[in-house]
Formats: structure tokens, C-alpha cells, sequence
């Protein structure tokens, strides 16, 4: 069951249909999915299991976990893929007393549109040798919009092209009050050990984790409205080769310059303190800020859980050996060696169970991660609103030196110094409505965003525990 | 085995029924509280005693040297003074014995009882009784150490250790204690590392219930109440996981790893007593060496010495044989690795 709208109940609901994967990858050397083509079809075919865990409401607004299980060859480990389908809902709350109106019709808005873009990122592949070797994603895009060329297709991208993409985003639409979807980090170490070409389960699940959070990435990307028409989106889905983003590297100029303005950004911000006229982004601010540090908080316990799950897989595995070693030097008695080496089995197969949890509460502690990037990209929203802010204020500042110089100039009566005066204070007279249209239109642009991203991805993050919850064995 | 059928008693107690049944903290010392049932069957001694009573004990068991070739015995070990707030370094050498609140130790403090009356020789020694009869402590006046005391060991007889043996027997028995107890403590270390690997999960488990339930908002959103309840369920399967975890632990703790650190310290004594044997074979041969050499003058001393060093040595070897030796005290890691399975 597909949902792309669903109405229940007499509110005015938003469905967006995002079919998020996490697949979890268990460590495996063989992980391919033997069916390329048909990735999509595998999610939408899929039997609704009614959550067990909630309570019947009519107002249920919570995604269906679906748990699909495949078994590859190796019967030793089966892939989970867990498929959400969330449907947020906006309500109609009750803003500002200027925006009302509109702000109902952008709910509205929200309501008709539904989107058709499926993007799925599979495969990496280890492309190249040695140092310059980089993995290749394969990017695979089913749509039934007519901007795009055709009806699906697939590129192959790698990780400095979703950068890339992500900066060119970033400068374009920012000053549009756009929230932009954050990109996975970097990590050195992570890529370090690919290029060398270890092949020890903690790449695997590096790559894994890498993957799951390119698509979600992705599928954010695409399933906002504004940012779907951007023709860069378009280009990086659709063409087969890009120009290599190099400004993506840290070490490169691009780099640096991109450090110093994120600090001189930062230095400003602390510097200028907005005039506040309207409530709502400073209730709306409050709430990320709170709703950050909540989930700051959580990952921490969680990534604390993490660790020393490992430590016990760890101090299992050492202790099955010397178990092992025990057994062995016990021939006295070869009832005890069999009981020890019974015991070291027993010791392995928990070991293996341990590292299946640990994967599992990674998996959490990296949705919580990725959420509060999400969260300060939120608030990078925000502070957009507060420059665009800022140069309509410098501009009504200057407009008025202009016209303050305009009238010394009348007193002092020098005619033509005056003419070009006057004309500098129509250019800036422009310039200030215009910052002030500006000004407002980033407002409104900020609220829809927040009220798209609303409960977004909590309820994600909840689908996931309920699927988690339902497991069996835990 | 006859052993277990024939009656175990130490004067008037019936051994098997010793139990250290409770610990009691009192600032910095612990004091035991043993039980054990009379023989006559009329009642049950209840005595209270501390570490230090407990060394008194076997500070009388070493210095029996009335007893010929004690020095054969493998003594029952005790375990490591209990410090309450111990050090970091103390608490790695009590090992599994300072975790689940004493317990273990008193576990411990047991076996090494019912060992002790459960030897033939050491049984008969008046202090045991002293011990386990008497209301008041037995002295707790500090005897003189001797030569039995593991802090003994210089580092230069460690060279004796390696001394090449004239019985074949002996031989392979030092040679398999030697790799046991190397293993033994290894096994023992590591499994002490997954138990407080365990511990440290229930614990992590905890805070995150606790956050959890922080995260719980009043609200009348809908998408708020739903909330709070994944996060209050959530937090109620975090905490039984806590439960759960620590109960692994402890359950661990208490068989598996009472097992392997009994093992470990009975072999370490078995190792001391495979020592002294060792060197008092390296006493003899130097004794039999001097009785060869002696000029005329000297020569019946020598030979004296060297007969009383024989006959200590033969007298050893013949207790050391009657010792389980590298054998499982009681069958009890074949127990404690069941109940772990």
C-alpha cells in the first residue's frame, strides 16, 4: 500500500510520501541485492503489518512499520530492511494575527501537492586503486514528472558529488529561507581504510551507514518542492557524468574560504541581536533549540550504549580463546575440555548476537545524529531570516545617512552635489523596500519550511522505534 | 568417590554444613557470620569472625611441624584480604570475589572451610575447632611467618622452579600446573572483563531510560502524546533490559566466575606446594652432594643431614601424591560451566 494522501478524520492532513530504507547491514562480506531493477517495486509491494503496539485510534498518524525480511545465500545472517512510510501532518495553528490567511493557504498548498520522485542510492563499488580510489554509489531515480528526461534511470555518483551538490544548494537557496537537508560528514578515517582495502565488518558497516544516509539525504532533497525544481538537483540525477566538485575537499582554497565565513558568520551572529516583531519564530526557535538539545542529550546515552556493546563483543571473543586455551591444556580430563569448549561455542554465539545489537543501536545512535544536523540546519534557516534581517536594517541606516546628507546639502545649497544626492536616496529608498519584501518573503518561506519539517522527522524517528519495538527477540 | 560418602568432620562439626551466611559491613571491617551444624545434631554453632581470624587459622594450619611431609599439602587457598572502597589495584586481585556485594567472597570463604575440614590432615588440627566452635575469636595475637607464606618466594629460588625433577610423575604433573595456571588466570581475567562489560551495559541502559523519560512532554498535540508514549514504552523496555542485563551479570559472576576464580587459586596452591617440594629435592641433592665430598672429619654429620633430608623428601612426596593434584576441587568447574551452558 502506497500512501500518498490519505485523509482520516476531519483535519487537514499532509501526506508526503518519503519510503525511507535503512537497511541494516549486518557484517557480511556478500551484500548485493540480486535485483537491481526492481528496488522500488520490492517497497511498494509490501503487506501492511498493523502495529501491534498502538492503541486503535482513528487519528493514528503514525507510519506502519513494515519489516521485510530477505534471506541471501548466506543463511547465516538475514537482511533486514525496514521500510517507513510517515505521514506528517500539519495543523492548523494558530499564528500571528498578520500572517493568518496565508499562512492557512500555505497549508493548503501543502495539502494538494503530492510528489512522484523515488530515488534510491545502492550499490557502492570500489572504483580505482590505492590512494585515489573513491567508491561509486549507484543513484537510481523513478519519477513520472515531466521535467525529467525519462521514466527511471540511474547514475552512478560519489561521495564529493553529493557534497557538491549539497554546497551549490546551499548558496543558491539560502537566502531564500530554505531548510536544506545536511549531507552525511565526512570521515577521514572511514574513507582511509576503503582506499587501503580492508575488508573488516567495521567498513562494511561504515559503507552501509554511509549509503542509508546518502539516500535519506537525497530522498529529503528531492521530496521538497522547491528544491526538486532547482536544475542542479535535476542535473545530478539525470547526468551521467559530472564535473568532479573539488571545492568539496577540505584541504582545497574552497575549503578554507568556506571555514572563515562560517566563522565570521558566527561572530556577527553573536554581534547583532535581531528586533523581534513577531512571536512565532521566537516560539518556533525555542522549540528546535529545546528539541536539539533533547536529542543531543539521547545520542550521547545512546552512542555510550553503543560502545560498550562493542566492548562486550570484544571481551567475549577474547575470553571464548582463552577458554579455548583452557580446554586445551586440560587433557586430564577430557569430560572438562568438552565442557570448555562447549562453553566457548556458547561464548561465540553471543558474541555474534552482541554485535547484532550494537549494529542496531547504531543505527538509532546515527537517526538521532542525523536528526540533530537536521535540527541545525533548521536553525541555519533561521538565521537566514535574521541577515536578510540585518541588511534591510543596514540598508534603512544608510538610506537615512543619505538623507540626512540630502539635507545638509539643501542647507548648504550646493545644487549640483544635491542631484546626485537625491539619486542616491531613490536608489536606496529601492533597495530598502526591496530588503523589506525580502525580509518578508524569507519570513514566509521560513514558516512553510517549518512547518513542513514539523514532527517530520520525529515521527520518523518514532516509526523506527516502533518497528524496533516489534522485534522479536528484544 | 568414597570420599564424598565418608562422614567430613572436624572434631564436633559436621563439614559440609559450614556456611558463611552473612557479612556484615561495620566501617571499614567486614565480619562473617559462620554457621555450622554440630555433629551430635543437637544444634548449630554460630560464631562471627574476620579476615583476620581467618589468617590466624591458617597461620596454625602452616606451622603444624609436628605432622610429617606437611609440607606435601596442598593448602586450601585463602582468598585476598577484602578492603571495602578498595583500591583499583586491590580490586583487580580480589577480582570476581570484590563484585556482587560480598557475596562471592563469602562463597569463597566457605570452600576454603569445607576444604580445610574436609583434609585428612589438616582436620585434626586443634584450631580448626578453636575456630569454628569457640564464642569468642580465637587470638588474634600475630604469629611469626614462616617459610609456608607465599610472600616467601625470593625472586632468586625462582630459579629452582625450573629445577629438572627425578620422578617422571612429578615431572608432568609441574609441567601441566605450570600451563593451567597460566590459562586459568587468563580465563578468569578475561571473563571478569565481560562480566563488568555487562554491568556497564545495564548501567548505560539505565541512563538512556532515564532520558527517555525525560523526553516526555505534557501536551495536548496529538503528535506530542504519541510521542511521550514511544518514549515512556521505549523507556520501560530500556529498563527491563537494565534488569535483564544485570541479572546476566550476576549470574555469571556467581557461577561461572566464582568457578574459574576458585580454579585459579587452587591451582596457585598447588603450584606452591609442587615448589616446596621442588625445593627440597634441591636441598637433598646438594645434602647428598656434601655427604659425597665431605672429608672424613664431617662425614657422619653429612650424612645425617642427608638422611633427614631424604626422609623429609620421601615423606613429601608421599602426601604430595594423596593431594588431588591438578585435579577439579570437587568437580566444580564442570558445574559452573553447566549452569553458565
Amino acid at each position: 500500500m502506497a500512501d500518498e494522501d490519505s485523509d482520516e478524520g476531519e483535519d487537514i492532513f499532509v501526506s508526503n510520501s518519503k519510503p525511507e530504507s535503512v537497511s541494516r547491514g549486518v557484517s557480511q562480506p556478500e551484500r548485493v541485492p540480486e535485483e537491481p531493477e526492481d528496488l522500488f517495486s520490492e517497497e511498494r509491494c509490501r503487506s501492511t503489518k498493523a502495529n501491534g503496539v498502538h492503541p486503535d485510534d482513528d487519528t493514528d498518524l503514525f507510519a506502519e512499520a513494515r519489516t521485510d525480511f530477505n534471506s541471501d545465500k548466506s543463511s547465516s545472517s538475514a537482511q533486514k530492511e525496514l521500510s517507513d512510510t510517515p505521514s506528517t501532518s500539519s495543523f492548523s495553528r494558530t499564528p500571528a494575527a498578520l500572517h493568518s490567511t496565508s499562512l492557512e493557504q500555505l497549508e493548503e498548498e501543502e495539502a494538494k501537492s503530492s510528489f512522484d520522485v523515488d530515488v534510491a542510492v545502492t550499490n557502492p563499488e570500489k572504483v580505482g586503486d590505492g590512494m585515489n580510489a573513491y567508491m561509486a554509489y549507484k543513484v537510481s531515480t523513478r519519477s513520472s514528472l515531466s521535467m525529467f528526461k525519462s521514466k527511471a534511470f540511474t547514475v552512478r555518483r560519489r561521495f564529493s558529488d553529493f557534497l557538491g551538490l549539497y554546497e551549490k544548494l546551499s548558496v543558491k537557496q539560502s537566502l531564500h529561507g530554505c531548510i536544506i537537508p545536511p549531507p552525511p560528514e565526512k570521515s577521514v578515517v572511514g574513507m582511509t581504510k576503503m582506499k587501503v582495502g580492508m575488508d573488516d565488518p567495521s567498513s562494511v558497516e561504515f559503507l552501509e551507514r554511509r549509503r542509508a544516509a546518502l539516500e535519506r539525504f537525497l530522498q529529503r532533497v528531492v521530496s521538497h518542492p522547491l528544491l526538486l525544481q532547482d536544475p542542479d538537483v535535476r542535473e545530478f540525477l539525470e547526468r551521467d557524468d559530472l564535473p568532479r566538485a573539488v571545492n568539496t575537499q577540505t584541504l582545497s582554497g574552497a575549503g578554507f574560504l568556506k571555514m572563515i565565513t562560517k566563522a565570521s558568520d558566527a561572530v556577527s551572529k553573536m554581534t547583532i541581536k535581531m528586533n523581534e516583531s513577531d512571536t512565532w519564530f521566537e516560539d518556533k526557535f525555542q522549540e528546535v533549540e529545546a528539541e536539539e538539545q533533547q536529542l543531543r542529550k539521547l545520542h550521547v546515552v545512546v552512542d555510550s550504549l553503543v560502545n560498550h556493546r562493542k566492548e562486550l563483543c570484544v571481551n567475549t571473543a577474547i575470553f571464548a580463546k582463552s577458554m579455548a586455551m583452557l580446554g586445551n591444556s586440560e587433557d586430564s580430563t577430557a569430560l572438562s575440555r568438552a565442557l570448555s569448549q562447549l562453553a566457548e561455542v556458547e561464548d561465540k554465539m553471543e558474541q555474534l548476537h552482541q554485535e547484532q545489537a550494537a549494529s542496531d543501536f547504531f543505527i538509532f545512535a546515527e537517526l538521532l545524529a542525523d536528526y540533530i544536523r537536521l535540527l541545525a540546519a533548521v536553525r541555519g534557516c533561521f538565521d537566514q531570516r535574521v541577515r536578510s534581517w540585518q541588511r534591510w536594517q543596514e540598508a534603512q541606516s544608510t538610506l537615512q545617512k543619505k538623507r540626512e546628507a540630502e539635507a545638509k546639502l539643501l542647507w548648504a545649497n550646493k545644487p549640483d552635489k544635491l542631484q546626485q544626492a537625491k539619486e542616491e536616496i531613490t536608489e536606496w529608498e529601492a533597495r530598502v523596500t526591496q530588503y523589506e519584501r525580502d525580509f518578508d518573503r524569507v519570513g514566509m518561506a521560513v514558516r512553510k519550511e517549518v512547518l513542513r519539517f514539523e514532527f517530520g522527522p520525529t515521527v520518523d524517528l518514532l516509526s523506527y522505534n516502533e518497528a524496533w519495538l516489534d522485534r522479536p527477540g528484544e | 568417590m568414597m570420599e564424598e560418602v565418608k562422614d567430613v568432620s572436624a572434631g564436633s562439626v559436621h563439614g559440609d554444613t559450614i556456611k558463611v551466611t552473612e557479612v556484615l559491613q561495620d566501617g571499614d571491617t567486614l565480619t562473617f557470620i559462620i554457621v555450622s551444624q554440630k555433629l551430635s545434631g543437637t544444634g548449630e554453632y554460630h560464631v562471627d569472625r574476620t579476615y583476620d581470624d581467618f589468617e590466624w587459622l591458617q597461620q596454625h594450619l602452616y606451622t603444624q611441624e609436628d605432622v610429617p611431609g606437611i609440607q606435601g599439602v596442598i593448602f586450601p587457598p585463602l582468598p585476598v584480604r577484602p578492603q571495602v572502597n578498595a583500591s583499583a589495584k586491590v580490586m583487580k586481585q580480589l577480582g570476581f570475589l570484590a563484585l556482587g556485594e560480598w557475596q562471592p567472597y563469602c562463597r569463597a570463604l566457605e570452600t576454603f572451610l569445607q576444604q580445610v575440614v574436609a583434609h585428612r590432615l589438616l582436620s585434626k588440627n586443634p584450631a580448626l575447632e578453636l575456630f569454628l566452635t569457640s564464642a569468642d575469636p580465637p587470638g588474634r595475637q600475630k604469629i611469626k611467618k614462616n617459610l609456608f607464606n607465599r610472600l616467601s618466594q625470593a625472586m632468586e629460588e625462582m630459579r629452582k622452579e625450573g629445577h629438572k625433577d627425578v620422578d617422571e610423575f612429578f615431572q608432568t604433573v609441574r609441567d601441566q600446573n605450570l600451563q593451567l595456571t597460566g590459562s586459568s588466570r587468563t580465563a578468569a581475567e578475561k571473563f571478569l572483563d565481560v562480566v563488568l562489560t555487562e554491568q556497564k551495559i545495564a548501567v548505560a541502559c539505565g541512563h538512556f531510560s532515564a532520558a527517555l523519560h525525560l523526553c516526555v512532554e505534557p501536551g495536548q498535540d496529538p503528535d506530542h502524546k504519541a510521542f511521550s508514549r514511544v518514549c515512556v514504552k521505549l523507556s520501560e523496555v530500556f529498563d527491563s533490559m537494565r534488569k535483564s542485563m544485570m541479572s546476566f551479570s550476576l549470574n555469571d559472576l556467581n557461577t561461572l566466575g566464582l568457578g574459574l576464580d576458585l580454579e585459579s587459586r587452587h591451582l596457585e596452591a598447588e603450584k606452591e606446594m609442587l615448589f616446596r617440594r621442588t625445593c627440597k629435592l634441591v636441598e637433598l641433592e646438594s645434602a647428598r652432594r656434601n655427604a659425597e665430598r665431605a672429608k672424613p672429619v664431617r662425614k657422619a654429620a653429612m650424612e645425617e643431614v642427608k638422611k633427614a633430608s631424604e626422609t623429609e623428601f620421601e615423606q613429601i612426596c608421599e602426601v604430595a601424591k594423596q593431594e588431588p593434584l591438578s585435579a577439579r576441587p570437587c568437580g566444580n568447574a564442570a558445574e559452573e560451566s553447566d549452569s553458565v551452558v
